[in-house]
């Protein structure tokens, strides 16, 4: 094990380091993009019409696929991951806010009108609070699955737990695959554990399932 | 004030207001009630512009209130819904204090409207729950005391205690009703329960299919309801036990009453017409002056104009209110043919006959069978 550590503990670093660094930035762009296309399309139902249709079919194409063409289009360049993974981390955050908004009960929009709220108004103060456990959820999600698909980095070279599991299967070598696909998995029960703290956080009290008289 | 003039509303082929006017004065608690899909919701929510009529205006205090910003509009008048509808991601403070905010009060007068909201309804020590902490009733209680937060001097109440149970419902209807008396508020109240609107209301506005059947004060209502839908819906409201044997429930209404200055010549036509071989007389201003007979009409009728000299104060009168069986005692014991039934103000109501007597002996024996 001490071998092993001296042999890969700094390359290892590095490359969880790299994992981190891909996967937050996604997660971040991909959740603003998801958070800002769902409100457009809960705003605007006949979009949904046209963008859910297209949307599906971007998910449907494999990431790896998508990386290559990435690869092709911008070369090899960490932009080329961020993009991809960026893409990937926003669907269930876009999907989830477009049901979260959806689902706001009637009376809760009826009553911000009738109180005189804009539509911005009722957005933001009533509408995204109480969207807000659904879109956690899906940002829960986009986290876990770009934490498991920057994996995909390393296909065109650039890095993260992806190298130790290429390497491990190309050379036959099960302590390598296992040396990145352990990390990776903490990793993503980690990025999910930190959504999870953040959602209690941020949820009121009165929105918490315990909270009954 | 509120005015309604000419106001008009469909859904595709379905006209759910129909040329709606009537006013509503400051300081009255107006219920709207009627059957479900007689207009009653659509109404309130044009006040506040929750739907806009397809033609027609309506003034609040004389400004045409679609010539207002519909948000500003909103903020100054009071809406609380059945669904009581407290933001769950708010406190009870946060919630008394949306309307305020929106009109950006400062943190101070805020908190004095909350403090001061609360001390009405006793509630002081939920300033800080959320709404799911809190029961039905008391929620409600938040949801009255936001429509009331920033003072509007109008409140629109759609059903909103139809989802608590009855004793609650009966608690916070005198609330409210104290509230509104208190602080002098213009309330338009809608509902589907009579006991609710007879206990509430200033004013009932009772509308069916989109018009406005009657509007009158609950007693008013309850003594002269003016179609058959309301008084099914008054129904074990109408003061039954007392009303069973008044003489008006027994007469016959589609009376023939002429004016006193009518030719002579006229009313024998008129008897024949009808059938009849009396007519009642009216002066100009509708008073009952008495009959006129055929037999009158046959003996003196030849020298004269109008039938005003042979009009005769032979029958014999009731008044509207009245016990009906002394009428159907004089009838039977007399060969009288009627009684002449009078309102109040000595103008026609209608008749009892002896065909009214028939009738109310057979309903008699018709409930002793069941």
């Amino acid at each position: 094990m001490k071998a092993l550590l001296d042999t890969y503990g700094a390359l290892l670093l590095k490359a969880i380091g790299t994992h981190i660094v891909y996967s937050a930035i996604s997660v971040a762009i991909g959740f603003m993009l998801g958070l800002a296309l769902g409100i457009l399309l809960s705003r605007v139902p006949r979009l949904s019409g046209v963008l859910f249709p297209v949307i599906s079919i971007f998910q449907t194409i494999p990431g790896l696929v998508f990386i290559g063409l990435l690869f092709l289009w911008l070369g090899m360049v960490p932009a080329a991951v961020i993009a991809a993974l960026s893409v990937y981390a926003m669907f269930p955050v876009l999907k989830n806010t477009y049901t979260g908004l959806l689902g706001v009960e009637k009376k809760y929009i009826e009553a911000a009108k009738g109180c005189g709220m804009s539509p911005a108004q009722s957005l933001f103060k009533v509408e995204l609070p109480l969207a807000l456990p659904s879109i956690m959820a899906g940002l829960r999600m986009a986290a876990i699955y770009t934490v498991s698909w920057a994996v995909l980095a390393s296909m065109i070279g650039l890095g993260g737990l992806g190298d130790f599991v290429y390497q491990g299967t190309s050379s036959n070598n099960n302590t390598l695959i296992l040396l990145g696909a352990v990390p990776a998995a903490v990793l993503a029960i980690g990025f999910g554990s930190l959504v999870d703290w953040l959602q209690k956080r941020i949820t009121p009290r009165g929105m918490k399932k315990e909270v009954r008289r | 004030m509120i005015q309604f003039e000419h106001v008009n509303k469909s859904y595709g082929k379905n006209l759910i207001l129909n040329d709606l006017n009537f006013t509503i004065p400051d300081g009255q608690f107006a219920v709207l009630i009627g059957p479900s899909g007689c207009g009653k919701t659509t109404t309130l929510k044009t006040i506040n512009r929750l739907i806009e009529p397809d033609s027609g205006h309506i003034y609040i205090d004389g400004q045409d209130i679609t010539k207002a910003d519909k948000v500003q509009l909103r903020r100054h008048i009071g809406y609380v819904i059945q669904q009581i509808g407290l933001f769950p991601n708010m406190t009870v403070a946060e919630n008394i204090c949306v309307v305020p905010k929106l009109l950006n009060y400062d943190k101070e007068r805020c908190d004095q409207i909350v403090q001061d909201m609360l001390k009405l309804v006793g509630m002081e020590a939920h300033r800080n729950k959320y709404p799911a902490e809190l029961s039905g009733g008391q929620q409600q209680r938040i949801g009255v005391l936001r429509a009331l937060a920033a003072s509007p001097p109008i409140v629109l109440m759609d059903e909103p205690f139809g989802a608590l149970d009855p004793q609650t419902r009966e608690i916070l209807q005198d609330e409210v009703k104290k509230l509104q008396q208190k602080l002098g508020k213009t309330v338009i109240f809608v509902t589907h329960d009579m006991d609710e609107a007879l206990k509430l209301a200033d004013i009932i506005i009772f509308m069916d299919g989109g018009v406005v059947a009657q509007m009158a004060s609950p007693e008013e209502m309850l003594e002269h309801p003016a179609t058959e839908r309301i008084a099914d819906f008054l129904g074990k409201h109408a003061p039954e036990s007392k009303n069973e044997h008044l003489v008006e429930r027994f007469m016959r209404t589609n009376v023939r009453a002429v004016k006193k200055n009518r030719g002579v010549m006229e009313c024998a036509e008129l008897m024949a017409r009808y059938s009849v071989d009396t007519l009642l007389v009216k002066d100009e201003t509708g008073h009952y002056l008495g009959t006129v007979s055929i037999g009158d009409i046959r003996k003196w009728g030849r020298d004269l104009s109008s039938i005003e000299p042979i009009v005769r104060q032979t029958a014999r009168t009731v008044y509207v209110g009245e016990d009906a069986r002394e009428s159907f005692d004089y009838l039977l014991e007399s060969s009288a043919p009627y009684v002449i039934v009078l309102n109040r103000d000595n103008t026609i109501a209608g008749i009892v006959t002896k065909t009214s007597v028939a009738r109310s002996v057979a309903e008699n024996l018709w409930r002793e069978q069941q």
